[in-house]
Formats: structure tokens, C-alpha cells, sequence
């Protein structure tokens, strides 16, 4: 049993994202993803005799931008690696990869778990080029194989091991994936496959300093997987550990139906990948005018805005922290507060209904229409009394589907609260006049009698009535 | 340093060649004679001296983002020792 | 003087001038391999229909009249390591003999794009491996002065072609001496362009740092046509040079008065057959009364450059031959027991022993734990050999020595020793590690052998290179000896 006052957990994480280029990384074949098989390749991605790699410039600036985003130097002179091993999804038997000369080495990121900051040191982030895709047939005597994602332009993100929670692995990745969409470099969909990620853990007695044998965990393809795949293999290896065993380094495959980890041992050759410069391509040269041009195209990152949010805008460092976890959903609220002052009730909106509806129908901020400014006017519509809360959320389900501004909204359908003191003074009386046995339990002192004459009041007004005036009207009339 | 029949074989499993008895003894004693040659180049001595993988000095090729035409599929698969479905078929690859 | 004789410019003088068509050059050409190739064996696959229906198209394109280029319609050969679209790339090896291209090279677009005549493809060491087109899987080339030797390697088939008459001229490749070395055995004009002037897109890779691309022709003059046509910066290679392309056959002045020549003594010295020690010098002699003037330099780092070469060129084919695999073309082993095994037998039935023993000697030199020793130490031994050169063409224009220690030996002669093999070339690998161009121009003849004079300039000066070769060619008849066959 994995207790986590007897053993500390030791977690780094290898995540590969990729990049959105339009051509693939040395050849023009497209990177879109789900065409027919084998449609995306040309002579060069599926490694004919005689073809030669020349590398996508964006690709580079990319993994450049992904590199300063977390806080790397980039190198002055990076260069591309063969790294040798026999697969059928890698055509040339080689992948183009960085050994020695990463674009990006010694970055960080910044977590948040249970309200702590916590800083994940980053060992290195390079530039690879992506493998082809294998599917199984014949009862799995045989294999498929398509190479239109072979040549899809990757960065590998190496972690220190300073990720101690399975909890903080999740924080990592969060974090890694919202600075990645903030950066624009990257769709990160782990359910496409455009970001993966592999795991070293171990365990050690706490106290201890060095590190305990490490399994790599592969396979793990949603965030909430990799969760399980690391609860999972604290458990494993706290049992072995406590029966006085000792954990064997080795792959671990996560398997997801059945939420276990399966040794891969003996189904892989030990590797020796025989890494040396490639000597098709050349050694780049990264001067400090191309770092900045580059390293100006970088947005406010999560970190920035969260801490902006809170100090001009007071939001609580919550709120903050949700809303800027998607640089869409912070771009939509300030865009949002361009129509309104009012931050925490944009905020609250945000939050609400928002992320609720959202999250309810499995969708993403992309897939419903309202725009920030629709948010904003609604919440100054609000203000100013046009519409009251009970509206409001109508507008705004309408919002949702039609993308519509909520004052056409608003005039379409009738909404506007009806504040006119004659025309609720004629709901009021009528709803007197039709309740005499409510009207008595109030006049008997039973005050909540009101409440439900105030209710009747809104349905009357079909929701449009202001409320306040209404509970006005009421208790004037009541009291004559 | 000498190469041995165990070493031969290691290497062919890395290159994936199979090799018969015979050319495993060859081979020892061949790469034996070629790695005793090579082992002159120990006798410079090299400190402080800037390898060279290339000849010219190019740096920072590279392309623009653009799409260029891919081959259909028959044509990627013209010269496919076996496929099936629009796919490369090979046996299969164990997990 | 037979068709097969002239000078490319003589041929194309003829077809503008409407005496002979298209048609003809390629019918004296098939006509010409019909006769020869029997006991030559240059080619591995003629391209007859194609280069027949070209030249209907061509004679059509000629009778309209107009400019035409000086490659038009003349009839050449491809070292069969160059993908030619639609017709069988084998690079001589098992593993490819059914590989049906679906690209050309960029040396092939060129050729395409100049006019000239695909007649076939040419016999060659397996994927270049090897200096005697011995390590050809399907038969070894011979030599047209001689068919009991050897025309010289890897591209024997591309020499032994010019040399019979077969074409006009014909394209090689060069790692460590494959275009010189065959130039030097069959008595014709081998030119290895500066690492980077001619694009290797197309070019099935060997060693990819050391590969080249070039003309074989039967004389200096044609050698500048040829390479006027394929040079030239190529956006498909990033190891390409992006640099202007001069006209070099208007360095073809025959004046070499004042060039400063270097004499290697690690060239003329132990190991060099007397007799080609003798045509060497006979050459500078030459050079002498031409006004030019010769010294001897050390390139003291020489008897390294085997050694490193043998490392570096080895680890890069142990890597750019991983991709016959036998997934995606080439012939699959029949009946393989699961992937692997399909791997290791498609790759052992595939390949010849040559290529075997590199891809060995490569993948062990890249291997954990050698790779310093090896291939870093190579690396490191290849930047002395470059600044011996550097050094030299301080002082001097060009360096000057013989191709190869010796005439062409015979047909079996050195099979089962590749030590001795390799040391063939070692007058033509450091020119190769520093990346500079070199031509082999035949200098006289040993016991009815050729005898080949190398001539190497500095970096991208193929000019004076080309102007040497030709000033020495008009003062000499060596060129305008036919193998009688």
C-alpha cells in the first residue's frame, strides 16, 4: 500500500507536442490530421533512396518560442542528430532528432497545487521529427503502417524529477499545455496524439536522497490517464518495496481499460541508437536578433496574466488561475471587460454558466458563439436595469447559440424588464385580486406570503417585471 | 582494443543482418584488420581540434512553411513489398 | 573519325548543322553497346524505348529550327546509384533490383532539362562501395583496354561506357575517388566537383558528407560542358552551395603561364608504381615548358586520411542504409518468422559482402561507447587533412599527382583482402575529405593500362582546375587513345 508518509514519490515527465506547422518538418507534405492513409507523403517523408531533409524554418521558430515560453536559453548553435533504430513506422531507420545541441535547455515552469507555488525545473526541450502511425490486423499477426503523420514537426519536453504528486504531474501538464496554446504553437490534443507524454517514477523512503529504481511509463494518453498510470505505479512499487523487494528498471505500459501499468520487458532490445550529426543537414546559428524577433511574438503568458488579473482587477487568485488556464477564455474576458467595469461579475458569469455549460456538454470555448463582447453589454444591461437576472440567463443560453449582442437579443424577443410602475401596478392588482387566500395570510402575519406574490408577479410578467419594483407595488398595496 | 565473434554478432543484431558462421569469422578478422589500421589515428594528437562533419561553411538552411504537392497513394505504395488498405503491411510489430 | 570520337561540341556542330539527327546518335549508340557491351558489361539497364521515343521528339524539335544547347540530344549514361523516374535504380545491389522510382534526381532533371539522351544505366560497386566494380551484384564491368582487369570503382560502369564509345558522356559519383579513380583506369576524363556544387538530391546517399556528383567525358572541353549543366545551387539539398556558377569553358584559354603548382612527396612516394611516378612527372614537365611552375609540398597528414576516411564514410553508409528494410520497396525476404527476422534476412539476402563488412565496421564505430574513440577522432583527423590542404593552396593554385598508385589491376586480383583495397585509394581520399575539386586526366599508359594525372584546385576554383586539365590536353595525344574493341 502506497502511504505517502513512508515513501516520496519522484516524477519526471517526457512530453512531446506537436507543432502546427502547415508543412511538415523537412518536406512540403501537409500536417492535417484524419486524411485517407498514406495520402500526406512524398519521396522524402517516406524515405526513398536519394532524398534529402531540409528543415521548416516555422518549425524552428516554434520550438524557439515553445523554449523561451518555458523559461530555456536557447542555444546559440543547435544542430540535428540521426538517431538509429529499426521501426516500421520510422522509414529511413533513423528519426532526425537533437542529442547534444538542443534548442532549449534549463527552463521552468511555475504549478499551482493546493494554493502552493511550485517551481518543475525543465531539463531540455528539442526538435524531432514525428513517427509514422501503426495499426494492428490479422489478429494481430500483422501491422499497417501510415506515414502521413511521419515528418509532423515535435518538440520533446524533458522535466526534471521534481514532480513529487501524481496531483502535480496533472498541474504540469496543465500548465505545459496552456503556455503551449497561449504560444500558438501547437493544438496540444492529447486525444489526437499532438501532445504525449511518458513518465520516469520512483520511489524513495522519505529522507532519503537518492533516488529509487525508476520505471518509464508509456502510454498514458489523457491527462486523467496519466493521474491513473502514477497512482497506479506509486501503488506497484510501494508493495514491492514493502515486501522487502526491489523494482526492476524497465517500460511499463499503461493500459486504460484496466487502469494497470504491464512491463514491456522483453518485448524491446536493449538500444543503442548510435546518435552522430546528421550530415545532410547544417548547423544552425541562432544570433540574438533572430532570439528577439522571436521572442517578441510571444503573448502574456498564464503566469503574467493571472498576476494581472488579481492586482488591477481584483479578481481572487482562483478565478484567476481558471481563467487564464486557456488563453481563449482569458483573451473572451478581457475582451468582456471592454464593454463592463465589472470584473468579478464577468468573472462569476465566466465561471458559472460559462465553464458550466461548457464542461456539461463536453465542449470547448470555440463551439458556442458568444463573444465577450456579448458578455460585457449583457452584464451593463444588467446595470442599468434593462434586463434583470431571470433574463439575463436567457440571454445568455441565447447567446450561447446564436452568437447574437444582447440588446437585439433582448428587442427580438420582448425581454426588456417591464420598470414602468402603471404597467406592474396592473400585474399587482390582478394577482391580488386572483390570491385573497395569500392576501389573508400576510395581512394574518405569515410574511412569506409575499414571496410567493411576488413569484406569481414574475410569471404574470412572463419573468420581465422588475423585481424590486414589483415587491414594492406589493407590500404598498397590501399595506392599504 | 580487438573485436571479438561476440562483438560481431552484437553489431549485426544492431544492423539487423544475419550472418552465417562463416561470415562472422570473416568479419572478426577483417574489421580486426581494419580497426588495428584505424588505430593510427590515435598517434595524432588531436587535443583542442574542431571536428569536421561538413566541409562547407553553411549554416541555417532552411525552407518556408509552405505546402508542396504530395504523391497519391498507388504512388507511395508502387514499390510496397505487400499492403493492404492504402498501407505498408508488415508483420507484426510486437507490443 | 567515327561518331563516337568527336567532341560533344563537334556532334552538336553536326546536329544544328542538319548532317546528323538525333535518331542517328542514338541508333550509333545502341548500335555501339551492341558491339561492346558483351565484353565490357557497363550496363545494368538501356533505356532503348525511352531514349528512341526522345529521339522522335527531339529530331521534331530540331527540324523546327532554333536554339538548341550543346547537350541536345546527345546519348548518356547514369551511374545506376542516380534515381532516374520510371526506370530501374538498382545501385547495382540485390536489394533494389526491382525499385521503380517515383522521383528524378536533380542531376537527372538537369540532364532532362539540357536535352541530352538517357541511354541507361550504369554498372557500379554495390551502393558505390568498393574501387573495381567487383562488388557489383549482378556482374563486374571490365575494362576496355583490357577486359581481363578491372575498369576501377564504384562508377566502372560510367568509364568503362565513355571509354568504349558507348555515350557521349556519362555521370558518376564520388566518395572517396569513384569518379577519378575509374577515369584514371580507363584512359578518360573524371572530374569530382567541389563538395556542394552539384546537388546529391537524387543521389542514393553512401557517405553523405563525402558524396559528389560528376562528369566522365572523353576529354577536358566536354567535362566543362557537362558540368555547366548540372551545377548549380539546388533549394532540395541543404548541403548545397549557394554560390554563382561561372562559365567554364571559357576558362579553356590553354594558358597556364605563371600557375603555381604543388607536388605532394606523399603522392610520388613509397607505394607509387614507378611507371606512374614517371608519367606524373613527365606531366609536370609538361606544365614546365608551358610557362607554369611546380614544387614539392607536404600534406603530412596523408597516411591518415584512409583511416579516418574508412571510419566516417563507413558510420554514414551504416546509417543511410538502414532504410532497406524492406517495408516501404526493395525485395522483402520470402516467409519471414515475424519483423525482425524480416528485417535481418531481406537485409542479408540483399546486400553483398562489401556492404556488409561497412555497415559493420559503421555501425560499431557509432556504437555506445566507440563513438569517441572513432568517429569523433576521425572527424578530428579530417580537419588536419583540410588544413593541409588549406596550407598548401596558400602558396599554390593547384595540387598535382597521380589518381591512383597503379594502373588497373586484374579481375579477381584483390578480392578478400579490402585492407590492400582501400589503400588503392589513397591518393584520391584526402581530396575527398577536404571537400576540393579534382579531375584525372589520362598521362600516358603502363604495360597498355592508362595512367590518370590528378589535378586538384582549391574550393569552387573549378576554373583553373578545368584550365590546367585542357592546356595539358593540347600538348598531349594520351586522350585520343582508343581501347581498341
Amino acid at each position: 500500500m502506497f502511504e505517502a508518509n513512508k515513501y516520496e514519490t519522484v516524477v519526471g515527465l517526457e512530453v512531446h507536442v506537436e507543432l502546427h506547422t502547415k508543412s511538415k518538418i523537412f518536406c512540403g507534405c501537409s500536417t492535417s490530421f484524419g486524411a485517407p492513409p498514406n495520402t500526406h507523403t512524398c519521396p522524402i517523408c517516406l524515405g526513398h533512396p536519394g532524398v534529402l531533409p531540409v528543415l521548416n524554418k516555422q518549425a524552428v521558430e516554434y520550438a524557439m518560442k515553445a523554449a523561451m515560453a518555458l523559461n530555456c536559453t536557447v542555444a546559440d548553435v543547435s544542430k540535428f542528430d540521426r538517431k538509429n533504430y529499426f521501426y516500421p513506422d520510422s522509414p529511413k531507420a533513423y528519426q532526425i532528432s537533437q542529442y547534444d545541441q538542443p534548442i532549449g535547455e534549463n527552463g521552468y515552469i511555475d504549478i499551482e497545487v493546493n494554493g502552493q507555488t511550485k517551481r518543475i525545473g525543465i531539463t531540455r526541450l528539442h526538435l524531432e521529427e514525428d513517427a509514422g502511425k501503426l495499426s494492428h490486423v490479422d489478429g494481430g499477426y500483422a501491422s499497417l503502417v501510415d506515414f502521413n503523420r511521419v515528418g509532423t514537426p515535435l518538440v520533446e519536453i524533458v522535466s526534471e524529477p521534481d514532480i513529487r504528486t501524481p496531483e502535480e504531474a496533472k498541474a504540469y501538464l496543465e500548465k505545459l499545455r496552456a503556455i503551449m496554446l497561449y504560444c500558438d504553437v501547437s493544438d496540444v490534443k492529447m486525444e489526437e496524439g499532438s501532445m504525449r507524454c511518458d513518465a520516469n517514477i520512483s520511489l524513495r523512503p522519505y529522507g532519503q536522497e537518492k533516488f529509487g529504481i525508476r520505471a518509464e511509463l508509456k502510454n498514458m494518453n489523457s491527462f486523467r490517464g496519466v493521474v491513473r498510470g502514477l497512482e497506479y505505479e506509486q501503488m506497484r512499487q510501494a508493495d514491492i518495496l514493502d515486501g522487502g523487494g526491489v523494482v526492476v528498471q524497465e517500460t511499463r505500459r499503461f493500459d486504460d481499460t484496466q487502469g494497470k501499468t504491464f512491463s514491456m520487458r522483453g518485448k524491446e532490445e536493449a538500444h543503442d541508437y548510435r546518435y552522430f550529426p546528421d550530415p545532410d543537414l547544417v548547423v544552425m546559428h541562432i544570433d540574438a536578433e533572430w532570439k528577439e524577433r522571436v521572442r517578441a511574438s510571444i503573448p502574456e503568458l498564464p503566469g503574467a496574466r493571472k498576476a494581472r488579473y488579481t492586482s488591477d482587477y481584483g479578481l481572487p487568485a482562483y478565478d484567476a488561475e481558471v481563467i487564464t488556464t486557456s488563453k481563449k477564455l482569458a483573451d473572451f474576458f478581457e475582451e468582456s471587460l471592454q464593454y463592463t467595469k465589472d470584473a468579478k461579475q464577468v468573472s462569476n458569469w465566466i465561471m458559472g454558466e460559462l465553464l458550466g455549460y461548457l464542461n456539461a456538454n463536453n465542449l470547448e470555448l470555440d463551439d458556442v458563439k458568444i463573444t465577450g463582447q456579448g458578455l460585457g453589454e449583457m452584464i451593463g444591461l444588467l446595470e442599468k436595469g434593462t434586463i434583470n437576472g431571470k433574463i439575463a440567463k436567457t440571454v445568455f443560453k441565447s447567446m450561447l447559440e446564436s452568437g447574437k449582442l444582447p440588446q437585439q437579443i433582448v428587442e427580438e424577443q420582448g425581454l426588456v424588464q417591464i420598470s414602468d410602475e402603471g404597467a406592474v401596478k396592473a400585474i399587482v392588482d390582478e394577482i391580488v385580486g386572483a390570491n385573497p387566500q395569500s392576501v389573508a395570510d400576510f395581512k394574518a402575519g405569515k410574511d412569506k406570503a409575499i414571496g410567493f406574490l411576488v413569484g406569481q408577479v414574475m410569471k404574470a410578467s412572463k419573468g420581465k417585471a422588475n423585481p424590486a419594483l414589483a415587491n414594492k407595488l406589493l407590500l404598498e398595496r397590501l399595506s392599504q | 582494443m580487438s573485436i571479438t565473434l561476440k562483438d560481431v554478432e552484437h553489431v549485426a543484431k544492431l544492423a539487423r543482418l544475419e550472418l552465417t558462421e562463416q561470415e562472422k569469422e570473416q568479419f572478426t578478422g577483417q574489421l580486426n584488420a581494419i580497426l588495428k589500421y584505424a588505430e593510427k589515428l590515435n598517434q595524432l594528437d588531436t587535443e583542442g581540434i574542431e571536428p569536421t562533419s561538413h566541409v562547407l561553411p553553411v549554416t541555417n538552411v532552411m525552407r518556408e512553411d509552405e505546402n508542396r504537392e504530395s504523391v497519391s497513394n498507388e504512388t507511395a505504395l508502387k514499390n510496397a513489398p505487400d499492403e493492404e488498405d492504402g498501407q505498408f503491411k508488415v508483420p507484426a510489430v510486437l507490443e | 573519325m567515327a561518331l563516337f570520337d568527336m567532341r560533344l561540341q563537334e556532334v552538336h556542330n553536326k546536329l544544328v548543322g542538319k548532317e546528323l539527327t538525333v535518331a542517328d546518335l542514338v541508333d550509333a549508340s545502341f548500335n555501339r553497346i551492341g558491339q561492346t557491351d558483351e565484353a565490357v558489361r557497363a550496363f545494368l539497364t538501356l533505356n532503348e524505348e525511352g531514349a528512341r521515343a526522345s529521339a522522335v521528339e527531339l529530331d521534331k524539335q530540331l527540324a523546327a529550327g532554333g536554339e538548341r544547347g550543346l547537350l541536345f540530344g546527345l546519348p548518356a549514361g547514369l551511374k545506376d546509384n542516380m534515381v532516374t523516374e520510371g526506370l530501374l535504380t538498382t545501385c547495382a545491389s540485390q536489394f533494389l533490383r526491382n525499385y521503380d522510382p517515383i522521383y528524378d534526381g536533380t542531376a537527372v532533371k538537369k540532364l532532362k532539362a539540357a536535352q541530352s539522351v538517357l541511354i541507361g544505366k550504369l554498372n557500379m560497386d554495390e551502393f558505390a562501395m568498393g574501387g573495381s566494380n567487383e562488388n557489383s551484384s549482378y556482374y563486374p564491368t571490365r575494362n576496355p583496354w583490357n577486359t581481363d582487369y578491372v575498369p576501377g570503382g564504384s562508377s566502372g560502369g560510367s568509364a568503362a561506357a565513355v571509354a568504349a564509345g558507348q555515350v557521349y558522356f556519362s555521370l558518376g559519383s564520388d566518395t572517396g575517388g569513384s569518379i577519378r579513380q575509374p577515369a584514371a583506369y580507363c584512359g578518360v576524363v573524371g572530374l569530382k566537383p567541389t563538395y556542394g556544387l552539384v546537388s546529391r538530391f537524387g543521389l542514393v546517399a553512401f557517405a553523405s558528407s563525402l558524396d559528389q556528383i560528376g562528369p566522365i567525358t572523353k576529354n577536358v572541353e566536354d567535362s566543362a560542358y557537362v558540368l555547366q549543366a548540372i551545377a548549380g545551387y539546388d533549394h532540395m539539398d541543404s548541403t548545397s552551395a549557394n554560390v554563382e556558377i561561372p562559365d567554364y569553358t571559357s576558362a579553356l584559354t590553354g594558358d597556364v603561364k605563371g600557375l603555381r603548382i604543388g607536388v605532394p612527396k606523399e603522392y610520388i612516394g613509397q607505394g607509387v608504381d614507378p611507371k606512374v611516378k614517371e608519367a606524373v612527372l613527365a606531366a609536370l614537365k609538361v606544365y614546365e615548358s608551358l610557362g607554369a611552375t611546380w614544387e614539392e609540398v607536404s600534406l603530412p597528414h596523408t597516411e591518415y586520411a584512409v583511416a579516418a576516411y574508412y571510419i566516417l564514410a563507413s558510420s554514414e553508409a551504416s546509417s543511410n542504409l538502414a532504410r532497406f528494410d524492406g517495408v516501404r520497396y526493395g525485395v522483402r525476404a520470402d516467409n519471414p518468422d515475424n519483423l525482425i527476422d524480416m528485417y535481418r534476412k531481406s537485409r542479408s539476402q540483399g546486400f553483398g559482402a562489401e556492404v556488409k563488412r561497412r555497415i559493420m565496421l559503421g555501425t560499431y564505430a557509432l556504437s555506445s561507447g566507440y563513438y569517441d574513440a572513432y568517429y569523433l577522432k576521425a572527424q578530428k583527423v579530417r580537419t588536419l587533412i583540410k588544413q593541409d590542404f588549406d596550407q598548401v593552396f596558400e602558396k599554390f593554385d593547384l595540387i598535382i599527382g597521380p589518381t591512383a598508385p597503379t594502373p588497373a589491376f586484374r579481375i579477381g586480383e584483390q578480392v578478400g583482402d579490402p585492407l590492400t583495397m582501400y589503400l588503392n585509394d589513397i591518393v584520391t581520399i584526402p581530396v575527398s575529405l577536404a571537400g576540393v575539386p579534382a579531375i584525372s586526366v589520362p598521362c600516358g599508359f603502363a604495360d597498355g593500362l592508362p595512367i590518370g594525372l590528378q589535378i586538384i584546385g582549391k574550393a569552387f576554383d573549378e576554373r583553373t582546375v578545368l584550365r590546367a586539365a585542357h592546356a595539358y590536353e593540347q600538348y598531349t595525344d594520351h586522350h585520343q587513345q582508343r581501347p581498341q574493341l
